[in-house]
């Protein structure tokens, strides 16, 4: 009869042997450095292989490199500009004037494009059929379009459709719209607005103070007063008085429409009215599908709940569904905000001179392509990631807090 | 008033279904809901109403009714405004639906747009997604050079720089979109590496590309790419372009690839990883035919932003379908008056294009998650 | 024949006749129902038979087509005074808890009492902690919602509905949403409060739940209400087929 299997006895008094060691070449660990270099080795050889290549072009052609070039004057005129500019003044300026004219742009158009985009949005969800069906249709086709075909759309409206200056539409006292352009009454600088800006500031300050004692309060009490209201009020209020003190300086500089033009008043060309109506249109009907998916998407039981505790369908929007749609809304609004900026560099198309059209040009005319899209690319690519930065930052600041 | 329960019956009789009153069923009701249901929404309808009954006959007349269809400059001009001249797209819709392509080639493209368009309705049909659809997709790019290009078989060779109008937007869309779904899936496998070099390549590249628009990304392949070729050469200009399209799309996908990953359960690479599979395998076999069912959605949206996008191709010289329409009206004083119309008959292409595709993806959608359950 | 005939001098919630569709399906049949001033009703039936529709037609979350329903010697309309005012003496837990997720425990539920009861907040405050503490979860206050398990969230939706100190407390199958082992929890609470004199109206599958606390159970189906009796009588002599029926299915266990 054999022998019965003898348990292995562990020895206490041994030393436990090492785990093993699996081989070099198995080894996960080893196979991800060697993947990573040999991936970063590649990408240098590319990079030395098209950095070579650039630099014989760029010798063959005889173009130099560098950014020196940027304070050498410019040479060509900017059709419409914030700050003075001229031909004389170096490539940087114009950039600048490009960044400038950017922005204007950006601005103008994301206060608009929120509004539109808000009651389309809205709209789509009312209880009114015609109303649910226009705001619905408005989304469908400007959707669908492609953004460069509307803007020369519009573009041909400005520069064509519209009445010369001889007879250019006065819908508004002090307001003339032509194939010139808008013009519009501008408040004049008066040393009595001195005393609105103080107005301005102390009720900014005011507005401050008071949210901090409101943060205070519900610190104590669990309490929290309302923020936006007393916040307005300070505002308008203390401007108000400032400017009643300052004498009410109320002069307007309103344009004037003579035999031949409009003199006076601010001023905006028909390449800017092109590219912001375009841009504004389109990109509310995209803001109008992210509000109507946010407020669709808080459950139907809060607003049950809401009505069941007895509160009224307007203090259930704004005590339970609006802080809870604000929270879905922000992150695809901010997105849609970057879009704009990234398509008002269409500006190119209608002749606006924004960033890139100015970066174009100088290309075009110096031949240094590098220089000029790195700078365009930079600037665009700060912008993105300050966006970026905001939206994280807002999310992580108001996420709801969960387990 | 006394309360008295139901007397409980052996077995009670049971009340049948009625017919809803009236008052709230039916076509009166409708209109009082949605129409009247109180006195600010009446108001807006009557001056919605209001409004539309002036507005849409105006439309029609002068979009149908006084509407001039006969390829005449000079009776268009006689209308001074008052009726649509559709006649310019008449004239036209040459240089518009096919770009510098010279004229009596013009079969050429033609063909090459019905063989695109066909294989996309082909391939919207869930019962053709097999191996042999990707073949067919070859084959037809193949075939679709090779006509546009020509230079055999008897066939006159045409320049790419010559291609343009809608064979080019559908060429551009969709070889776009091809290639740049691949490159997305590795993108988007790259960034959820454990290996931080690797990691950080395809972070970089798709925050660099995201960030930017999609102008300098044109501009970038337009100007820089030739640079980048050893001097002497000159890549092709159609090549340049859709490399600068494939790069800037397969961005955004790999977000959105990056998106479906992210909803697979971890489980299931556990589970696979647990079954003996490596690596390649498991993303192969088990975590992207998941992830991708759930990326559908975004596939499709990013295939409707590039038929779009494609538009861009005409600031770099290309002359698309947009292109097209500036190529046919901008230079002729005879025509350009009649913009409107022009514009509105390729914004008609485009917007017939995305909408539908959008319906389909609304379908496609329905569809597949019918499988996942409620 | 087992009638069992209640004359109730005061009834607080009235059905009469009382008939719903949605669209054209018939979903309320010909409700005859009242219900007593401290009556405790337990409502059950298949799904789809309309329970959940008969209760939320009481806080008028539901609009009933025909017929008349009263509440408290108030009849239900568009009236949209009426319905503020019902909705103020009638408390109402969910199935889904449906509390609100970006604010905290305390302010889901001194939220009605000083909006609507224009109530002050300390007030409010000390009304909302005596009512967590007859839940048992007076700790979890300055929690927010989606930090607490489902038990413990139900618990709150249920204090936040006595916060506005209501007549009638409406259960929409208040544990059909919870894991098994925070069912107990909730019907703790339940029981409780049936013991303190507040009508109740509760569809569920409690059965135990009926037995122990309920004064009468209803069984309804397509609509109708089938039967309806002491729990004893209820469980033990049922009438109709259609109620053996059901009783033989969800008794198993």
């Amino acid at each position: 009869m054999p022998d019965a299997p003898r348990a292995a006895v562990i020895d206490p008094g041994k030393a436990p042997r090492p785990a093993a060691k699996a081989s070099f070449w198995r080894s996960r660990a080893v196979r991800g450095v060697l993947y990573q270099v040999v991936l970063l080795v590649i990408l240098v050889l590319v990079g030395f292989y098209l950095t070579h290549n650039t630099l014989e072009n760029m010798r063959v052609r005889g173009i130099q490199s560098g950014f020196g070039f940027f304070n050498e004057p410019a040479g060509f005129g900017i059709g419409e500009s914030v700050i003075a500019y001229d031909s004389s003044d170096p490539y940087w300026k114009a950039f600048v004037v490009g960044f400038t004219n950017t922005l204007r742009v950006s601005i103008v158009g994301v206060i608009f494009t929120t509004i539109i985009g808000v009651l389309v949005g809205v709209g789509r969800l009312s209880r009114n059929f015609l109303i649910r069906s226009l705001c619905t249709g408005y989304v469908e086709l400007f959707r669908n379009v492609p953004i460069l075909l509307q803007l020369l759309m519009w573009y041909f409206i400005m520069t064509d459709r519209l009445p010369d200056t001889e007879s250019a539409l006065n819908p508004l006292p002090g307001f003339f719209l032509s194939k010139n352009g808008l013009s519009f009454p501008v408040p004049v600088w008066a040393t009595g607005h001195i005393g609105t800006l103080a107005g301005l500031v102390v009720g900014i300050v005011l507005a401050v103070w008071h949210a901090r004692r409101a943060r205070v309060k519900f610190r104590e009490t669990g309490q929290k007063p309302s923020q936006f209201w007393p916040a307005v009020g300070f505002i308008l209020g203390a401007t108000l008085i400032g400017w009643l003190a300052g004498g009410m300086p109320g002069a307007l500089d309103m344009p004037e429409k003579n035999e031949i033009s409009v003199a006076g008043g601010g001023a905006v060309t028909p390449e800017f009215l092109a590219i912001t109506i375009g841009l504004t249109i389109y990109t509310a009907a995209f803001i109008a599908e992210i509000v109507r998916s946010a407020i669709q998407a808080v459950p139907r039981g809060q607003s049950e709940a809401a009505g069941s505790l007895g509160l009224t369908p307007g203090q259930s929007l704004r005590l339970v569904l609006l802080p809870q749609a604000m929270r879905i809304i922000i992150p695809p609004l901010t997105n849609q905000y970057l879009n704009l900026i990234k398509n008002s560099t269409l500006a190119v198309a209608v002749g606006y001179p924004d960033l890139v059209s100015i970066s174009n040009t100088t290309l075009n005319q110096t031949g240094r392509a590098v220089e000029c899209i790195l700078v365009m690319m930079t600037v665009y690519l700060v912008l993105s990631l300050l966006t970026a930065a905001f939206t994280n930052w807002f999310n992580a600041r108001v996420a709801i807090r969960e387990r | 008033m006394s309360a008295t329960l139901n007397e409980t019956a052996s077995d009670i009789v049971l009340i049948q279904p009625r017919q809803a009153p009236t008052r709230h069923i039916g076509a009166a009701a409708w209109v009082r809901r949605n129409l009247f249901p109180d006195w600010k929404n009446s108001l807006a309808t009557l001056v919605v109403l209001g409004l539309l009954l002036y507005w849409v006959p105006l439309l029609i007349e002068w979009a149908v009714v006084n509407a001039e269809i006969r390829p005449d400059a000079a009776a268009c001009k006689a209308l001074e405004d008052r009726g649509a001249c559709w006649g310019v797209i008449a004239e036209k819709y040459r240089i518009i639906l096919f770009g510098r392509y010279p004229f009596e080639e013009q079969w050429r493209p033609l063909i090459a747009i019905v063989l695109m368009l066909v294989m996309i309705v082909v391939s919207c049909v869930p019962k053709m997604w097999t191996r042999w659809l990707g073949v067919a997709w070859v084959l037809n790019f193949v075939v679709f050079f090779a006509l546009m290009r020509g230079g055999f078989a008897g066939l006159a060779y045409v320049e790419t720089s010559r291609w343009g109008g809608f064979p080019l937007t559908l060429l551009l869309s969709t070889l776009g979109i091809a290639a740049a779904f691949p490159l997305s899936v590795f993108v988007a496998l790259g960034r959820r590496s454990h290996l931080p070099a690797i990691r950080a390549v395809c972070v970089a590249y798709v925050e660099l590309i995201r960030g930017i628009p999609l102008i300098s990304v044109l501009f970038m392949a337009s100007f820089m790419f030739p640079l980048f070729m050893p001097p002497g050469t000159t890549p092709d200009v159609l090549l340049r372009v859709l490399v600068g399209i494939i790069l800037f799309a397969a961005a955004y996908l790999a977000e959105a690839v990056r998106g479906g990953l992210q909803a697979v359960p971890k489980g299931q690479v556990e589970a696979a990883d647990s079954l003996g599979l490596t690596y390649w395998q498991a993303q192969r076999k088990i975590v992207l035919p998941q992830a991708l069912r759930l990326v559908i959605p975004s596939i499709m949206n990013s295939f409707i932003s590039t038929y779009k996008d494609t538009s861009l191709v005409t600031i770099v010289s290309l002359y698309d379908l947009t292109g097209g329409l500036t190529l046919a009206l901008g230079g002729d004083p005879n025509w350009r008056q009649f913009y409107l119309e022009g514009n509105l008959f390729v914004a008609l292409i485009y917007w017939a294009g995305c909408f539908f595709m959008s319906r389909y993806s609304q379908w496609i959608e329905k569809r597949t998650s019918r499988g996942q359950g409620r | 024949m087992n009638a069992v005939t209640q004359t109730a001098a005061d009834p607080i919630i009235t059905y009469e006749k009382v008939n719903k569709w949605y669209g054209q399906f018939h979903v309320l049949r010909d409700i005859e129902l009242s219900v007593a001033r401290g009556e405790r009703i337990v409502i059950c039936g298949p799904s789809g038979s309309g329970k959940s529709t008969l209760i939320r037609c009481i806080n008028r979350l539901e609009e009933h087509q025909e017929g008349r329903l009263t509440v408290d010697g108030m009849e239900l309309t568009d009236d949209v005074k009426i319905i503020e005012k019902v909705r103020r003496e009638v408390g109402m837990v969910f199935q889904q808890f449906n509390l609100f997720p970006h604010l905290t425990v305390l302010e889901n539920l001194t939220l009605a009492p000083t909006w609507v009861g224009k109530m002050p907040l300390k007030e409010a405050q000390e009304r909302a902690m005596t009512q967590l503490k007859r839940v048992r979860i007076a700790e979890q206050a300055g929690k927010y919602p989606l930090q607490l398990s489902g038990g413990q969230q139900q618990r709150v939706a249920i204090a936040r509905a006595l916060c506005l100190t209501p007549k009638i407390m409406l259960f929409d199958e208040p544990t059909s949403a919870l894991d098994p082992e925070m069912i107990k929890e909730v019907l703790d609470v339940m029981i409780d409060l049936a013991g303190q004199g507040i009508t109740m109206l509760c569809v569920t599958h409690e059965m135990g739940f009926a037995r122990s606390v309920a004064d009468r159970v209803i069984f309804m189906d397509q609509g109708q209400i089938i039967e309806q009796n002491t729990p004893i009588e209820f469980f033990e002599h049922p009438k109709s087929e259609r109620t053996k029926d059901f009783l033989s299915k969800i008794l198993q266990h």
